[in-house]
């Protein structure tokens, strides 16, 4: 099988779509001439031309909007935001718009269109651009949210998310473009809303998403080797819907909880995923749902300070050997 | 870049018949809108609701100015886009009544009034959050090479956000077919355009900064206005450029039913100076001044419409209220 870098499996998909659906363009900022600010959309614009590769202005909240309009009649837009600390400013549109334009138009209006760019943290960049958002949007009904970890799930989660008829955020991560992965080369999709169990273990369920997972899978390794703890690790892969059954079951069976995410702990999927433990599985838990999550500061420049408000490893170790006890 | 200034009312160029129809809908919007403000006051309407009343001759000079394919979205002052288009005012009052038969289901109420059918696009409530739906409308007409023209309507206040500015940058630089339309009514909510607008010519906003065309007009005159709503739209369809249109009208009711007619932002004098301009006096003029028909019978045709009204009124209330299980559909589509 092909081993191919995340940022070329996103590539394939939307090659793919793009050859068999007319009706699909991409648009964002650098997404032709320059190839993608990360190399997404390399080649694509001598492949497609201009006309369905289009390069924007630096304008994200009215190109996010026009993605809604040409949606609303029937094109099928991709719109890439350079990063997702950048769709903050199209937040009006995505969630005034993209989110609510079926619901207000009492089911006149479908709004098929892809929100897709890195979002999450990367090195030394920064308040402003470290930062993951996938709250403010998984709070708003209407909306979609897919967090890949993988080549392989980037490229099946982006074709089944081109392919929808509502509106997605499709939420990539700056440092895994360069990660490389087993990607099949015949055509497979992967549904949205189907989380995923990928490691088995049965002292304690890990739950995560997009570049979290590599953390979590690094610690159950750690943990494995150090402790004797084996860990399930739950991929959710789509925030919203979101399928919280492998979780579920997951517990009934390791009676214990970590809920690891890089966005900041107040309101998150964290959060929200430790609240829907303790309504459904309580009488499962052997120890209260733990959260790792990144330090509740914005986040700082200094290598030193950063590392410090990041979700690590041994961090994800820490809170597991604490709901199994075996620290404080 | 050439930006004219108000075209003077001049002899139509539609035919007799299609003038009555223009007054039919002028005359529709007017008698709905104060039959809805009855309603409002008695309860039975709830929310915001921003009446057009005084602004007619924009979306009548649009509607046949237009053909029927052609894209319509507005802002919230979003109740007379779909009378013209022909939507049943019944189903429009059904929706401010909150009931099943609305045009959204009971789900936009006043601020959200779409006609996908009719190509109607909404009804959008946030202040310039339509105008790059517009704008993504054109793109897919250029992007299919249709011959479509989408028309977006916006306040004065609207031309203040960023959304404008971005828009209007895309559509002159990829030469999109659609005309934005700035119906100027002279007053977002209580703040004169003088007083949030560094240039008050607005239609010199957009030729220096955007290339794109800019006009006025005096938007009471539905002759006037339509005539050069005709000339965007031809321009639209034949050279994919867009235009913008500064339509000069006036609201004569408060900014929407929670606030008085005049208070501190504007005087009652300045109102009742503007009614003398009423758009639907304006046009009955006109037709008396060219022979086109007479006063009796234009009489006759308000009390029709009144009647229509007042049918589809009574329709709507007596329609059922939407199910309970309703609020959860829409949401997602399958």
């Amino acid at each position: 099988m092909p081993v191919i870098e995340f940022r070329e499996a996103l590539n394939q998909a939307m090659c793919e779509e793009m050859e068999r659906d007319e009706s699909i363009f991409l648009m964002g900022e650098e997404v032709g001439l320059y190839n993608g600010a990360y190399k997404v959309s390399k080649g694509m614009m001598d492949r497609f031309g201009a006309r369905r590769v289009v390069d924007s202005p630096i304008t994200e909240n009215s190109f996010v909007g026009l993605g809604v309009g040409a949606a609303n009649v029937g094109l099928r837009p991709i719109i890439e935001v350079m990063t997702f600390n950048f769709a903050i400013i199209a937040l009006d549109q995505i969630i005034n718009n993209a989110a609510k334009m079926r619901y207000m138009s009492g089911g006149q209006l479908k709004t098929p269109m892809v929100i897709r760019g890195p979002g999450g943290a990367a090195h030394n960049l920064a308040c402003q651009h470290s930062q993951a958002i996938e709250s403010f949007l998984v709070h708003t009904p209407g909306l979609k949210v897919v967090t890949p970890s993988t080549p392989y799930e980037g490229k099946g989660l982006l074709k089944s998310a081109i392919r929808d008829d509502n509106p997605v955020c499709f939420i990539e991560s700056e440092v895994m473009y360069g990660m490389k992965g087993e990607v099949p080369e015949e055509e497979y999709l992967i549904p949205l809303g189907v989380s995923n169990k990928i490691r088995d273990g049965g002292d304690c369920t890990l739950v995560s998403y997009s570049k979290m997972i590599h953390v979590c899978m690094e610690a159950a390794q750690k943990l494995s080797e150090g402790d004797g703890v084996e860990c399930d690790i739950i991929d959710l892969r789509t925030l919203r819907p979101l399928d919280m059954n492998p979780v579920y079951e997951s517990i009934a069976k390791t009676n214990r909880v970590v809920i690891v995410t890089e966005a900041w702990p107040m309101c998150s999927m964290a959060s929200e995923i430790s609240s829907l433990v303790a309504e459904h599985v309580f009488d499962d838990l052997d120890a209260p749902p733990a959260r790792v999550s990144s330090e509740d500061i914005p986040r700082p420049y200094a290598s030193n300070l950063e590392h410090a408000a990041s979700v690590t490893p041994e961090k994800v170790v820490q809170a597991v050997k604490k709901v199994c006890y075996l620290a404080d | 870049m050439a930006t004219t200034s108000i075209a003077p009312a001049t002899a139509s160029s539609l035919p007799k018949e299609e003038l009555l129809q223009a007054y039919r809908e002028m005359l529709l919007i007017r008698r709905f809108e104060e039959r809805m403000a009855q309603m409002y006051q008695q309860g039975k309407i709830g929310g915001f609701c921003h009446l057009y009343i005084g602004q007619e001759a924009v979306a009548v000079a649009a509607q046949h100015a237009l053909r029927p394919d052609d894209y319509m979205i507005t802002s919230y002052r979003d109740h007379a886009h779909p009378l013209v288009r022909g939507t049943d005012p019944m189903r429009c009052a059904a929706e401010l009544f909150g009931k099943e038969a609305g045009v959204a289901r009971g789900k936009g109420g006043s601020m959200h009034f779409f006609d996908v059918e009719r190509n109607m696009y909404g009804g959008h409530g946030i202040v310039g959050g339509q105008i790059p739906v517009a704008t993504g409308m054109a793109f897919a007409s250029k992007y299919r090479e249709e011959d479509r023209v989408t028309m977006c309507f916006f306040g004065e206040a609207a031309m203040n956000q960023g959304t404008f500015h971005e828009s209007l940058n895309m559509a002159s630089l990829w030469g999109l077919p659609v005309i934005y339309v700035c119906e100027n009514n002279q007053y977002g909510m209580g703040t004169a355009l003088e007083r949030a607008s560094a240039v008050t010519d607005l239609s010199r906003r957009t030729a220096g900064a955007y290339n794109i065309e800019g006009y006025a007009v005096d938007a009471m005159d539905f002759f006037a206005t339509y005539e050069l709503f005709k000339k965007c739209a031809d321009k639209a369809r034949q050279e994919n450029r867009p235009t913008f249109i500064d339509a000069i009208c006036y609201r004569f009711r408060g900014h929407s039913m929670s606030d008085p007619v005049h208070s501190h932002y504007r005087t009652k004098e300045e109102v009742e100076e503007m009614r003398k301009k009423d758009p639907i006096r304006v046009m009955v003029r006109h037709f008396d001044e060219n022979g086109l028909y007479e006063e009796a019978f234009l009489k006759d045709v308000d009390k029709e419409v009144k009647e229509h009204v007042n049918d589809a009124v009574k329709r709507a209330v007596e329609s059922p209220d939407p199910g309970l299980e309703t609020r959860w559909e829409d949401v997602y589509t399958d």
